[in-house]
């Protein structure tokens, strides 16, 4: 218990200390939010789909929550290349409680990013339907965080070099990030498309997030939560696994 | 201490280790020497559990890192060729993280950490971020980290590479002095002569993933009619050069350095 809880704090630790990281982090939802939340405000009401703003703001924190968890997990590659995964790996530390220290000390500084973003939207003036729907988005964020962190060390254990950190980011982050449903609803798209949006584990955080905040659902809270608890395990054996194939 | 019989490593169909044994006592200091590529990364890597042998045995303090690994890990402690510390973490965040990965109680953690810390002249800068630490500074953190769980065995992997005279002599005065009180074990490596000769008690000399030579400096030195010991280290080793190629983590150092992280 003491490795999982010293490698979350560093995690945490780190995410305290590097402000301006805290603030590059924050920009890029924030333009987003703003650029796209009133840029397409206006097309988005006049085909009757009342106010974009309130209809993205979910999505954006869904997506911050994605960025960071994953990223978290890539930064390993730093930890690799500047040597201290060496340090956890010859611990007398099983690999398993190291992945777990670090994949939730990842989750929780994106959870910590989610909630942040989350208070830009209100202050940019998103108006969630009720105030007791904060705690219920906040349990997606908390899955959509595991999800992610997860996946991210799983990723961040494979990787070399800082190559193939723009492949993930190119073709798989943005990939997740924009077929989530994050920026557009998912009615009537074309059959290809809507397939391909269920796949994204994203989707689903991101109806739960807006389900519980607009109380607008695509699918259902049950079946949204069941499928992120799932893909959770997965990515956690998953993650679970790679990690413990690492040779330094 | 530690006992290696008959240790193979093979990648593919280069043999980097080549069937080597060789025994080390009790607080004994014991210096693996050999031009680069030589093998010696590697053999330490199978003592401290981070390679599997392709065959031979291992035994640390009577354990088998392959099987009894987790027991083993906690029994030696390891300063790599690379830096391994946390630079967004303070000298004591470091000291504290390591004992808690090897399970040393809060209040002997403590007590541990003020003194090798104090040991190593790091006590005056133990709430500063490693990242403004200097070179040796670094070092002697990583140093003072390997003794904090008082391993029975201490690795040092090529620890002096780029210290400067005074650090690298400072440096080597503190080991000596921690092998004395806590009769830890030390097996380093290094590229230094003159540190061997003065630190070791015995010397193995690898040239080509086998030893060819173990002895004291003074054995080594009358073994081959020379008078000094890298006299001795180039008469068994020869005087042809070394490539090692570079790897990604060289790579990624540069790019690291260049952009000042």
């Amino acid at each position: 218990m003491g490795a999982i809880y010293i490698l979350w704090l560093r995690e945490l630790k780190r995410y305290v200390r590097s402000r301006v990281q805290i603030v590059v982090s924050l920009g890029q939802p924030c333009l987003y939010l703003l650029a796209l939340g009133f840029g397409f405000g206006p097309v988005f009401k006049q085909a009757g789909h009342g106010s974009y703003l309130q209809f993205m703001a979910p999505g954006v924190v869904g997506m911050t929550v994605l960025f960071s968890s994953v990223f978290s997990g890539i930064a390993m590659l730093w930890d690799r290349q500047f040597g201290f995964l060496k340090e956890t790996l010859v611990a007398p530390v099983s690999r398993l409680q190291i992945m777990i220290g670090r994949t939730l000390g990842g989750a929780t500084v994106a959870i910590i990013q989610g909630v942040l973003i989350l208070l830009i939207c209100l202050l940019a003036g998103f108006r969630p339907e009720s105030w007791t729907a904060i705690p219920f988005a906040f349990l997606f964020v908390i899955l959509i965080a595991v999800v992610f962190a997860a996946l991210g060390t799983g990723i961040g254990s494979v990787l070399q070099d800082m190559q193939g950190f723009q492949l993930v980011m190119n073709f798989l982050v943005l990939p997740i990030f924009f077929l989530s449903g994050a920026l557009y609803p998912l009615s009537n798209l074309p059959t290809a498309m809507a397939v391909i949006v269920r796949i994204d584990p994203l989707t689903y955080g991101v109806d739960g997030l807006r389900g519980a905040l607009v109380h607008t659902w695509q699918f259902s809270a049950m079946l949204d939560i069941s499928v992120l608890a799932a893909i959770a395990c997965v990515f956690l054996g998953g993650g679970a696994y790679l990690f413990s194939k690492i040779e330094v | 201490m530690i006992r290696v019989q008959n240790l193979v490593k093979t990648f593919g169909d280069f043999t980097a280790v080549k069937d080597i044994s060789f025994d080390v006592g009790q607080g004994e200091i014991f210096a693996f020497l050999g031009p680069n590529g030589a093998g010696k990364t590697t053999t330490i890597k199978m003592l401290t559990t981070l390679l599997r042998p392709t065959s031979g045995t291992i035994q640390l303090d009577g354990l088998d890192p392959t099987i009894k690994t987790k027991e083993a890990r906690q029994r030696f402690g390891i300063v790599f060729q690379d830096p391994s510390l946390d630079a967004e973490q303070t000298a004591y965040e470091n000291m504290d993280l390591h004992g808690v990965l090897y399970h040393v109680p809060r209040k002997l953690r403590a007590e541990r950490i003020e003194l090798l810390l104090k040991t190593f002249e790091l006590w005056e800068r133990k709430d500063s971020y490693v990242k403004t630490f200097s070179g040796g500074m670094k070092r002697r953190l990583e140093i003072a980290r390997g003794f904090l769980h008082t391993p029975a065995i201490l690795f040092l992997d090529e620890p002096t590479l780029g210290l400067d005279p005074q650090s690298r002599n400072q440096l080597w005065t503190h080991v000596k002095r921690l092998n004395e009180t806590e009769k830890t074990t030390v097996f380093l490596t290094t590229h230094y002569m003159d540190e061997a000769d003065r630190v070791a008690h015995r010397i193995a000399i690898m040239d080509h993933g086998s030893i060819v030579a173990v002895g004291t400096s003074a054995e080594l030195k009358q073994q081959t009619g020379t008078d000094s010991l890298e006299a001795a280290f180039l008469a068994l080793t020869g005087s042809s050069l070394r490539d090692e190629s570079a790897n990604s983590a060289d790579a990624m150092r540069q790019v690291a350095k260049m952009w000042r992280r």
